[in-house]
């Protein structure tokens, strides 16, 4: 077995000094009824790097990749272009094979890199501060709606109709034993977001409302009015961003003067990987820190006035407080932290900019060409690089029959919100730089054939 | 002249690093100094080529960004060098023996990466229409007959992300489970007070009611105390087995009987699951809920704090309560998805969703691999090798250094020793700290919290007899240093990149982001 460097020998000697006769004597303390006498029966015995390679390529293979077709699905995760250099640093074993940086002495690498990232983070999304990152951006706007109660001491949050179902999904399930109470309801498709609604729902009970931006439609709303209604009422506004190559385009929520903003960064750096690991984004206002979940880095000195990096402010987190934690959280999302940060470092402004202005020309251009379908309307006035069709027909068995084609044609509204009759027809397209304008092409002339 | 690194290379002697660096850039020879981002790039510059925008009329409804954001970047050369030279200032298994307690930090295969990349993996969507993603469901599905097989268990949660994510879910299917049965009103879970800090943070964050139970004098959770404090408020028990002292818990399976006589739940931490994999299932065990670490068992990387990803096996009992989406597979091969959408048929007892899409697809592929590379055989003797390789450390040391198990029979995959023994004014952490200087990671220090300053050694199965016998080796010689009042360990590490660091101030002004230091100066 190639991972185990002890040899017959070695495990001979080493009983010796134990004093053990044999490894069963090491085990016991376990009950006999629980002690398997060999291998587990019915299982697979051990198998070379090849025949490994060979059983995982072809379970590979029976899957239709992005690269491979054209590709418009977002909803969530979206495919952009990862440089090489990316996968290749963080695959350097002093990143890959590190523990959290606990003995700041030997991971001042991981922890500079954090520092880094939350710097980077909140910038992006017009925050004070940032945490080391969260597990994906739906469990971190489910922990931005319970800082939310423990900022306001209110439990009502107010969900947009706009926010990612499987968000609400989270969100509904944790309520269910925190005691929160959601008010959420279903988009319609319309040019205009649900903001007019939401903040006539704001009431003197509510800790929260809870904004995407862009929405699952791909619409663009001011949050500014939201924000101000918010406060006025002494709740917080919490903002979610599922695409962070948006605002390379678009005002950050942070500077419409949201309280909280959390994010799903997948796009940038980490690639689609089927739905994870990805890297939850969360940054708030500077008051509120304390309340904040998950870990921080911070700037301190060592002993000889050096500066360094250590993790703070954990009086907040489990290992110290135990059952009085802010949450429950351990781990973050390291290595696809340290993945955004390199792709974010190697864009820079000018190329995240670019980026971003090349995404919503490719989309407007797109969504122009598409609306010229028959049978299709397009749904957005205003979007970054997502946007809804209204289909002549149900989205979703046409989704099925161009994937029958190659085709992956975006993400239907009844795989969403299943039963929904009035979200049936939509199709939510997403283009990015990975996208052609062959591929439009190919999709246009695919919906034409499919709604005639 | 301090002579402890007696082999390997050294940067310079403690004596002439002190106060100065003694060169120009603060660099030494191969220990570089690196600055941030933020110091050494520019906005301006970018490292990648992106294609000219078409010309198109913007549609961004008023809402361009028309502020600056401060995204430095830098070119590749640069960028590669800036982490290139961060990564060098990390300590990483890739580099040597790794022995933190409960964490089971064990070699990273790297076919398992180069598997997780396979583009049939990574670049899937995971809204993709079900047909055209069978091989990622299958991954999934084959991962989580492994992990039902190896645990004796009857279903199997995949999507928690973390080993605290896994907890919650277990927690989560228990509490369902007794609002099913109308038990609602038990209110108590029970934790031995040498369980994990996430252990009673996920109690509490479900609503109960956190409980210690006490230890035995020899390491083990004392039984009696337990059974006497069930009742018809307790909804369950959170048991790490083996636990964070290292022993196996003899009598779980009377205190799993105890608790369903009782009428609750026993949830199992397993955390420490690498002991027993392929040698023991906790589901002859009577174990309800149990979270598996694919991170410390199954060889994904820890990556410098993640991500993890958190399977928890359920029983019976639990399985009709555990979240959405999962894979069912049909007779004809085929495999779907039970969503929300299909879940009033096929799942409803469900307690819901804990994120969205499917879980962590990259850690399943690169666990698969993993499992599929050991297979019973190799995995049984996984669990044999790190017993055997931590038995070994603890008779090794417990001359040394104060073993207060070491009578309680044999360990399982972590030995523990204490600071009693060390003279006044020595603590843990400075053998921790000494530790360094011979070019190991720390142990688990000052846990588990019923060990007077705690020291948790897991040296995995993936080290040789002579990484063990060079660790054991350096410990002793370090606590022998300790012993004999060697003032200069209280200021270890002398030869890390950083010599200790001022945690209080950073959490007393907290500086968490960069600011401009010209900019920060001029707001004041």
């Amino acid at each position: 077995m190639r991972y185990l460097p002890l040899t017959q020998p070695d495990r001979e000697a080493m009983l010796g000094v134990i004093g053990a006769e044999t490894i069963d004597d090491l085990f016991v303390d376990v009950p006999a009824i629980a002690q398997l006498d060999g291998p587990i029966r019915d299982l697979p015995m051990h198998a070379s790097e090849l025949a490994v390679e060979r059983h995982m390529t072809a379970l590979a293979r029976k899957n239709l990749t992005a690269g491979e077709a054209p590709f418009f699905l977002g909803c969530g995760a979206y495919r952009h272009h990862v440089p090489a250099s990316v996968d290749h640093l963080i695959q350097r074993g002093e990143f890959l094979t590190a523990y959290t940086p606990y003995q700041p002495e030997i991971a001042q690498g991981t922890l500079q890199m954090l520092f880094e990232f939350q710097t980077q983070v909140a910038r992006l999304l017009g925050t004070d501060v940032a945490n080391a990152s969260m597990y994906d951006g739906s469990t971190a706007c489910w922990e931005a709606i319970g800082m939310a109660r423990r900022v306001t001491k209110r439990g009502k949050a107010i969900l947009s109709g706009g926010l990612h179902p499987h968000y609400v999904s989270v969100a509904k399930t944790m309520a269910k034993y925190t005691g929160d109470h959601l008010e959420t309801s279903l988009p319609t498709l319309s040019v205009e977001t649900d903001i007019d609604t939401l903040i006539a729902a704001i009431d003197d009970d509510t800790s929260c409302v809870v904004v995407q931006y862009p929405d699952i439609l791909g619409r663009i709303a001011d949050l500014r009015p939201l924000a101000d209604a918010c406060h006025a009422k002494k709740a917080l506004l919490v903002a979610v961003v599922t695409e962070p190559v948006a605002l390379g385009a678009l005002k950050s929520p942070g500077e419409m003067d949201a309280d909280i903003v959390v994010g799903e960064g997948q796009s940038i750096g980490v690639g689609l990987q089927f739905g994870g690991p990805y890297v939850g984004l969360m940054g708030c206002k500077e008051k509120y820190i304390r309340q904040m979940p998950g870990r921080f880095c911070g700037e301190t000195v060592d002993a000889e006035g050096k500066r360094g990096f250590v993790l703070t402010l954990s009086t907040r987190e489990q290992h110290i407080r135990r059952e009085k934690a802010t949450s429950n959280i351990c781990t973050n999302s390291g290595l696809c932290a340290l993945a955004f940060s390199i792709h974010m470092t190697l864009l820079g402004e000018a190329g995240l900019r670019a980026l971003a202005a090349t995404n919503h020309a490719g989309a407007v251009a797109a969504a122009e060409r598409l609306a010229k379908v028959p049978g299709v309307e397009l749904v957005n006035d205003a979007f970054f690089n997502e946007f809804t069709l209204k289909l002549s027909k149900e989205a979703r068995p046409v989704v099925r029959a161009l994937a029958d084609k190659g085709i992956l044609a975006g993400v239907s509204l009844g795989r969403l919100y299943p039963g929904a009759d009035g979200l049936a027809n939509g199709l939510v397209v997403a283009v990015t730089e990975t996208t052609t304008s062959e591929d439009v092409e190919t999709l246009a002339s695919a919906l034409e054939e499919a709604l005639a | 002249m301090n002579t402890i690194n007696q082999s390997g290379w050294r940067p310079t002697t403690p004596e002439t690093c002190e106060g100065s660096t003694g060169t120009f850039t603060g660099n030494r020879a191969l220990m570089l100094e690196e600055a941030l981002i933020f110091e050494i790039g520019s906005t301006d510059t970018t490292g990648v080529e992106v294609a000219e925008p078409a010309e198109v009329a913007s549609r961004l409804g008023g809402l361009a960004r028309n502020t600056p954001i401060g995204l430095p970047g830098l070119s590749e050369p640069e960028t590669v060098r800036h982490y290139t030279r961060l990564s060098r200032q990390n300590y990483a298994i890739d580099l040597g023996l790794f022995p933190l307690g409960s964490c089971t930090m064990k070699h990273n295969p790297r076919l398992n990466e180069k598997m997780a990349r396979l583009p049939g993996f990574a670049d899937v969507h995971p809204l993709q229409p079900v047909d055209t993603v069978q091989g990622a469901l299958g991954v999934i599905n084959e991962l989580a007959v492994w992990l039902i097989e190896l645990t004796g268990m009857h279903g199997v949660a995949m999507t928690p992300k973390a080993g605290a994510h896994g907890e919650l879910c277990g927690i989560l299917c228990i509490k369902a489970a007794l609002d099913a049965k109308g038990e609602g009103h038990r209110k108590v879970i029970l934790v031995p007070e040498s369980a994990h800090g996430t252990n009673p943070a996920t109690a509490a964050f479900a609503g109960y009611t956190v409980e210690d139970i006490p230890a035995t004098a020899e390491g083990r959770v004392d039984v009696e105390a337990l059974k006497a404090r069930l009742g018809p408020d307790v909804a369950g028990v959170m048991i790490t087995n083996p636990n964070t002292c290292g022993l196996f818990e003899r009598e779980m399976r009377t205190i799993s009987d105890a608790v369903h006589a009782a009428g609750g739940f026993v949830y199992c931490d397993g955390a420490n699951f690498n002991a027993i994999v392929g040698r023991v299932r906790p589901g002859d065990l009577g174990i309800d809920a149990m979270h598996i670490n694919l991170h410390k068992t199954f060889s994904t990387p820890h990556g410098g704090g993640g991500p993890g990803s958190g399977p928890v096996v359920l029983s019976k009992a639990l399985s009709p309560y555990g979240p959405l989406p999962f894979t069912e597979r049909h007779a004809d091969g085929h495999i779907t998805l039970v969503e929300e959408e299909t879940v009033g048929d096929r799942h409803p007892h469900s307690f819901g969703r804990m994120c969205a899409f499917n879980g962590q697809m990259g850690m399943f592929t690169r666990a698969l691999t993993y499992i599929l590379s050991h297979g019973a055989d190799g995995l049984r003797q996984v669990a044999e090798d790190s017993v055997l390789n931590a038995n070994y450390i603890l008779r090794s040391l417990e001359d040394t250094l104060a073993a207060p198990f070491a009578a309680s029979g044999p360990c399982m995959h972590e030995a523990i020793f204490s600071d009693d023994g060390l003279p006044e004014g020595f603590s843990t952490i400075d053998i921790a700290k000494g530790l360094i200087d011979e070019g190991y990671h720390p142990m688990t220090m000052y846990f588990p919290l019923v060990v007077h300053g705690a020291m948790l050694v897991e040296p995995t199965e993936t080290e040789s007899k002579a990484a063990l016998d060079q660790f054991i080796g350096a410990l002793r010689s370090v606590a022998e240093r300790a012993k004999a009042g060697d003032e200069s360990l209280r200021s270890a590490p002398h030869f890390a990149p950083r010599r200790r660091l001022d945690e209080t101030l950073a959490a007393r002004k907290p500086v968490l982001v960069w600011k401009d230091p010209e900019l920060a100066q001029a707001a004041e």
